[in-house]
């Protein structure tokens, strides 16, 4: 473990209110990360898509029918404790996945991955994908694939990387001036810079100047309900998908309405009512 | 004596009787083994260390030599032509205008390769296709500006003297995974005398582990 005491822990929150699920993050994602696609993509079950946009909806009857849309990266789980033993880094026989303790960021390395798919069974969250041909680009097309992201070749695991060669290039260029700090809008992902409506909010949530730490506030403490859970957010209107599992994702969900964020997770009758009011430790103080 | 010594000292029954069967002076069939073991192991042996390396790797010329000693003593140093840009990014081999600094269509030199240069990438306006020897698979992320700005490292750690070549080598790419085989190294023993001989990921975690203390996470040097 590299003991870097300016530890990065790049997260993401996306406002519901503001996203009108246009689907701009999905088309910036998959132009930036050279994702391959098929000549009919109607068939959606093996459709590769780092960035999903779902659809909620309250279940009711017009006129009180509401929708709401979802996207959903990787979450770039930090797993339980929030100790880097994230579901998929935790199964991977091959080490093809790892938690970069650095940047808090899960990798996926393309040419290590032998495509067992262990990993996409462990993620509750569906946010990986097979690739179950080469891929094929229309002719010309290849011209215009981003050289900073490797494509992917038939048999493989891929996923969303929070657009690490961006990173990678914001680092180099700290180097070249000597500064060494990457500024928060010189590391933004794709899907960020895209959203038309500013949904997106992606930064450093280890950093109070970053805009992700002001509206998420993570605990720095376990949750007294859940010892598992870390980084649970002091914000009433932040949610995170699943959080109960403990996988801790850096990846948050921010709405006004009660029932999307109820939706963020699987609730049995009457526990709702128990959580909804609580926001980690501080509520407890 | 028991049973078992008696045994032992007079050899089993069966075993005698099959000595006698043939004569124990008669090894030619040992020997003419022994030769076709060594002749066999011989040709596996040579055509291992000679022919694969040349079946394994196809050689291609670069478009025209390129004198490294000359251009450094002309320019004065590396980064003349191979110069980090603004961004941080590494601009690596040096594109047309680069060169045109310096030349024109017109050759400044008497020699045939210069003359190659003006009259089919000059005058043409096109850029020298060259192949690279140090170039890494398309999977992997490597920062000249962390190593040559944060690190200090000089060129020749990694890509040893070649600005003292006065020609350009033929490159080798390997017919399997079509990398050069500058990675691999030179030796398909794989064995390393100078820091510049090898350059796949264990020499790259190597030297992190030294520098660092740690190899890394994969998305250092992954894309």
């Amino acid at each position: 473990m590299i003991q870097d005491k300016k530890a990065h822990k790049y997260g993401m929150v996306i406002d519901l209110d503001k996203c009108t699920g246009c689907g701009s993050c999905t088309v910036s994602c998959m132009s930036e990360n050279n994702i391959p696609f098929k000549e009919d993509e109607s068939d959606k079950k093996d459709s590769i898509t780092w960035m999903r946009v779902y659809k909620l909806t309250n279940g009711k009857s017009f006129p009180d029918t509401q929708i709401t849309y979802l996207p959903r990266p990787c979450q770039h789980c930090g797993g339980k404790g929030d100790h880097g033993h994230s579901p998929c880094v935790s199964v991977c026989p091959a080490t093809a996945t790892d938690y970069g303790y650095d940047t808090g960021i899960v990798s996926q390395i393309y040419t290590r991955c032998f495509g067992c798919r262990y990993c996409m069974v462990s993620c509750p969250y569906h946010a990986r994908y097979f690739n179950w041909w080469d891929p094929i680009w229309p002719e010309g097309m290849e011209k215009y694939l981003s050289p900073n992201v490797s494509p992917r070749m038939r048999g493989v695991v891929e996923k969303c990387s929070f657009c690490y060669h961006r990173y990678q290039l914001a680092r180099e260029k700290a180097y070249y001036d000597g500064t060494h700090e990457i500024a928060e809008d010189a590391y933004q992902t794709a899907c960020t810079t895209a959203c038309p409506a500013g949904a997106i909010i992606f930064g450093d949530l280890n950093n109070p100047s970053h805009k992700v730490h002001q509206i998420v506030k993570p605990d720095p403490h376990p949750d007294p309900l859940n010892r598992d859970v870390v980084g649970k957010s002091r914000n009433p209107k932040v949610f995170r998908l699943l959080e109960r599992l403990g996988t801790n994702p850096k990846v948050y969900y921010m709405s006004e309405r009660e029932w999307v964020r109820k939706l963020g997770d699987n609730y049995l009758d009457g526990e709702w009512e128990k959580v909804k009011n609580h926001y980690g430790a501080a509520s407890h103080e | 004596m028991s049973e078992l010594e008696n045994k032992t000292e007079h050899g089993s029954v069966d075993g005698a009787t099959e000595g006698a069967a043939e004569d124990p002076k008669n090894d030619t069939g040992l020997g003419l083994g022994v030769i076709f073991f060594i002749v066999a192991f011989l040709i596996c042996f040579l055509s291992g260390w000679l022919l694969f390396p040349k079946l394994l790797y196809s050689k291609h010329e670069q478009p025209f030599n390129f004198d490294h000693a000359l251009h450094v003593q002309e320019t004065g140093d590396c980064e003349s032509c191979h110069f980090l840009r603004d961004d941080g990014t590494f601009s690596g081999i040096p594109k047309m205008a680069s060169c045109l600094d310096c030349h024109t269509d017109e050759p400044m030199g008497e020699t045939r390769d210069e003359a190659i240069f003006a009259s089919e990438y000059v005058a043409k306006e096109r850029e020298v296709p060259w192949y690279v020897y140090a170039k890494q698979p398309d999977c992997v992320f490597f920062s000249h500006a962390a190593h040559i700005e944060a690190a200090g490292m000089d060129c020749v750690t990694c890509h040893g003297h070649i600005g003292e070549s006065t020609t350009s080598r033929p490159y080798e790419e390997n017919r399997l995974t079509g990398y050069s085989r500058d990675i691999w190294g030179k030796n398909i023993w794989g064995i390393k005398k100078n820091s510049w001989d090898r350059m796949k990921m264990d020499d790259c975690a190597v030297c992190h582990k030294e520098e660092t203390g740690h190899q890394g996470y994969c998305f250092q040097c992954h894309k």
